[in-house]
């Protein structure tokens, strides 16, 4: 199975790294038509990284081989979460696990790649970006750990493929309190890993505000570009690791050609749908003044841990 | 205009301007600028004082050899008094002794030594240094501590201010405003100028304040030459102000929701102000109001359409409740960047920051031009934080709205003079107090035997309400600046002229 998995995860890398600029600019364009506005379209995003990529990388004086390591990295990391993560199909590796506290750790080698980047620089907003976004990491990465242990108990696996899978041939579980405990859970930390609003607001100007972009202030050129795609495709493979456990149907558990194009097919369209609620959520919520967002991720903590305690009582039960 | 405002004058000397200044503070009056002056002899010094209850207007004139140009620190008794010396020192030269925080305010660092810009022998165009001695900030030391510099340049559209903050993790310690990035010179340009030559001038004092300040520039020219303006384009005036203030505030309603990622309020707030710029074009020929005063006058080239005005109110009404409604807005806003109504009287702010600080001032009704009518009111909140500051704008637009109805229809289709008086001739003063949309206005204007433009001393309110903004940033953190700073939203181009 191991030559399948591994067709798989290049189908996913190839269809993530093209589909995750245009769920950003869907993303973009539907806040945009809500507001009133035209939007730029949802073609944005790409047209963004060809511009970045043509563009002279300018470094600031004193920066190190961080500031042009960190970019790739926050990028191969994104890369590799996209590979693990069921998104198109959920065929198990022998050799790697798809282990969930495999894909945690390599969304936090990229969180930390970008910390150190925002803080090669030196300058104050950078360090500030750094600063609040590995303390929102630090309260997000629990949360999203514990959400998805729940739902690996009833499965007795902590491999996400196998817990995809085990929800596509019991339907039920999807709504059981557990799932839905800790899919609420998951969301809200999806939610902050990612910078949208209520945590961060993506689309602000003013530097004392930033969080995400305060860390990618002093980048520019093809690194700024790396640095965006990146991001994008870490919200991409979160949105769509959501959208699996969420609704795991379409999912492909074999690596037939048959099955990928479904699966490649129900993973746009549950992106798509998932990207444009959040964009339209987004318009009626504020930014939470940075002391709250702590009382955020807390209370979705505690909907994680809600949920563990529920499985072990379920299973007791059964 | 029934009567025209006493005011007195008092020729004093160094030993008794403390005294005579106290006295006058004591008895209800405020500093509404002090101006510096070069005459032949030596320099001058004058304090304007204003009493609200009465409308009272007192001048202290203090004079100082050119060889020694020295006057007595008066900081002590009156902050607002120790920020104009300041100034005075850095365009005149003209030294307060005994200053208790005797730095540059206006000066740059890169400005030759010995340039003082307004004095008459100044070099208009000064060989410039680098800004080797850059600018003192007071260290913040202990654990911890660090700082940020933001500004001059900004990331957004937004006039340059440097913004020096030492913070322990996110919390505010103390934040440094350096300003006066913009300094144009502006009151040199007025110098031999006819008055109504110069409403080009004022009309770019502050891009967003046109009608302010030319009208206090007009009445003040309209004081010091005796030229009578008539009851219709005193309406007309009136109308044009409320115009402005509807205009900037419906903008800043819209920014404070943007500033807290609440976006859609904001579009709509630009739909909306786009709609009064609109009509701003209709009614004087200008979206942002230029061109509808003149000295000794004013004209419409249409009355505004008050359904236009109506709906708008209301859709700014319905807008407000939309933000204050939003749970996250309302935590945002409440209790954010508090000013403590002692601490906003003692500054001397003007204007909707004052009056969110409980303080009740208003130039309309304090120093009236014309009688606003039944619909008028001075808006006052007491809360003093980001939240007071936005209903203090949101009611306000409400009012200006009213009042715009009732001028309408008391104009009855007039569309004012339009004339343009020159002054009666002979040298004289005068002083114009107008309530813009950022606060009273304060324009002094003095003429020569020619009629020509002597000296014109022009102070906006932000140059009052700057020093309030690091006070309310007690106990606030970092991300919240942005929003503290926008609910004041101080002119830079008014503060630096």
């Amino acid at each position: 199975m191991n030559g399948g998995a591994a067709a798989l995860a290049v189908v996913q890398v190839v269809v993530m790294l093209v589909v995750s600029p245009l769920l950003v600019g869907l993303m973009r364009q539907t806040r945009a038509r809500l507001e009133g506005r035209v939007g730029a379209g949802v073609l944005q995003p790409w047209r963004d990284l060809r511009k970045l990529a043509a563009k002279e990388t300018l470094r600031a004086s004193g920066t190190g081989w961080v500031s042009a390591a960190g970019p790739l990295v926050l990028v191969a990391s994104g890369l590799l979460a996209c590979a693990l993560v069921p998104l198109v199909g959920a065929v198990p590796f022998v050799s790697v696990p798809d282990d969930l506290f495999v894909v945690v750790s390599v969304l936090l080698v990229g969180t930390v790649a970008l910390a150190l980047v925002g803080l090669d620089a030196g300058t104050a907003f950078g360090g500030m970006g750094s600063s609040r976004h590995m303390t929102i990491a630090a309260l997000v990465e629990p949360t999203v750990l514990v959400a998805v242990y729940a739902l690996s108990i009833p499965v007795g696996s902590s491999a996400l493929s196998r817990i995809v899978l085990a929800r596509i041939d019991d339907p039920a579980s999807v709504a059981s309190p557990v799932s839905l405990l800790a899919l609420v859970a998951l969301a809200i930390a999806v939610v902050a890993e990612t910078g949208r609003l209520p945590v961060d607001n993506p689309s602000t100007h003013l530097e004392l505000t930033m969080i995400h972009e305060a860390m990618v202030i002093e980048s520019s050129g093809r690194d700024l570009g790396w640095l965006e795609l990146g991001s994008w495709l870490r919200l991409g493979a979160l949105l769509g690791l959501l959208g699996s456990l969420l609704v795991p149907w379409g999912v492909a558990q074999d690596a037939g050609v048959a099955a990928v194009l479904v699966g490649v097919v129900t993973l746009v369209l549950k992106l798509a749908v998932l990207g444009c609620v959040l964009a339209a959520a987004e318009v009626f919520v504020a930014k939470l003044r940075l002391f709250r967002v702590p009382e955020l991720l807390a209370g979705s903590f505690v909907l994680a841990f809600l949920a563990v305690t529920a499985s072990y009582l379920v299973v007791q039960a059964g | 205009m029934t009567q025209r405002p006493r005011t007195e004058v008092l020729e004093t000397t160094a030993a008794d301007v403390r005294g005579l200044v106290s006295a006058r503070l004591s008895e209800g009056f405020r500093t509404a600028m002090v101006a510096g002056h070069e005459d032949d002899d030596g320099f001058r010094i004058v304090y304007v004082l204003v009493r609200a209850a009465d409308d009272r207007r007192c001048e202290i004139v203090l004079r100082t050899p050119h060889d020694r140009p020295e006057i007595p620190s008066l900081a002590g008794v009156d902050y607002p008094v120790g920020r104009f010396e300041r100034e005075i020192r850095d365009l005149y030269g003209v030294v307060p002794v005994g200053h208790p925080l005797p730095y540059r305010l206006v000066r740059h660092g890169h400005w030759p030594q010995g340039w003082y810009p307004m004095r008459r022998d100044a070099d208009p165009e000064p060989v410039f240094d680098s800004d080797v001695g850059s600018f003192p900030f007071l260290e913040v030391e202990g654990d911890g501590v660090y700082e940020i510099p933001v500004g001059p340049v900004h990331a957004g559209l937004i006039e340059p201010g440097h913004f020096r903050f030492s913070v322990v993790g996110e919390t505010i310690l103390r934040m440094k405003a350096r300003l006066w990035f913009v300094y144009r010179g502006v009151e040199k340009l007025f110098e031999g100028r006819r008055p109504d030559e110069a409403i080009e001038l004022t009309e770019r004092i502050s891009g967003d304040t046109a009608v302010g300040h030319t009208l206090a520039f007009c009445l003040a020219v309209e004081e010091a030459g005796g030229i009578l303006v008539a009851e219709e384009d005193r309406l007309v005036r009136a109308l044009l102000l409320e115009l402005e203030r509807m205009h900037n505030h419906v903008a800043d309603l819209g920014a404070l929701a943007n500033d807290v990622g609440f976006g859609i309020v904001n579009v709509h707030a630009q739909r909306l102000r786009e709609t009064l710029l609109r009509l701003n074009k209709a009614t004087t020929g200008h979206r942002l109001l230029r061109g509808g005063l003149t000295v000794g006058g004013a004209r419409l080239t249409a009355l505004p359409d008050l359904e236009v005005i109506s709906s708008v109110a209301r859709e700014v009404a319905e807008l407000a409740d939309v933000t204050l409604g939003n749970p996250t807005v309302q935590d945002r806003f409440a209790g954010t960047a508090v000013l403590s109504s002692e601490a906003a009287r003692s500054i001397g702010t003007l204007g909707y920051v004052a009056r969110a600080s409980g303080l009740d001032v208003d130039a309309r009704r304090d120093h009236p031009v014309v009688d606003l009518g039944d619909a008028f009111e001075v808006v006052v909140e007491e809360g003093g934080d980001v939240r007071s500051r936005y209903l203090v704008r949101a009611r306000e637009l409400a009012v200006s709205a009213a009042v715009i109805a009732d001028l309408v229809r008391r104009l009855d289709w007039r569309l004012g003079t339009g004339r343009t008086q020159a002054p009666r001739g002979g040298v004289g003063s005068g002083l114009g107090l107008v309530e813009g949309w950022r606060g009273t206005i304060a324009h002094r204007v003095e003429l020569d035997d020619s009629g020509l433009l002597g000296r014109v001393k022009v102070v906006d309110p932000s140059f009052f309400n700057w020093p309030a903004l690091p006070v309310a940033l007690t106990d606030v953190i970092v991300p919240d600046f942005p929003l503290a700073n926008k609910s004041f939203n101080q002119s830079y181009a008014g503060n630096d002229l």
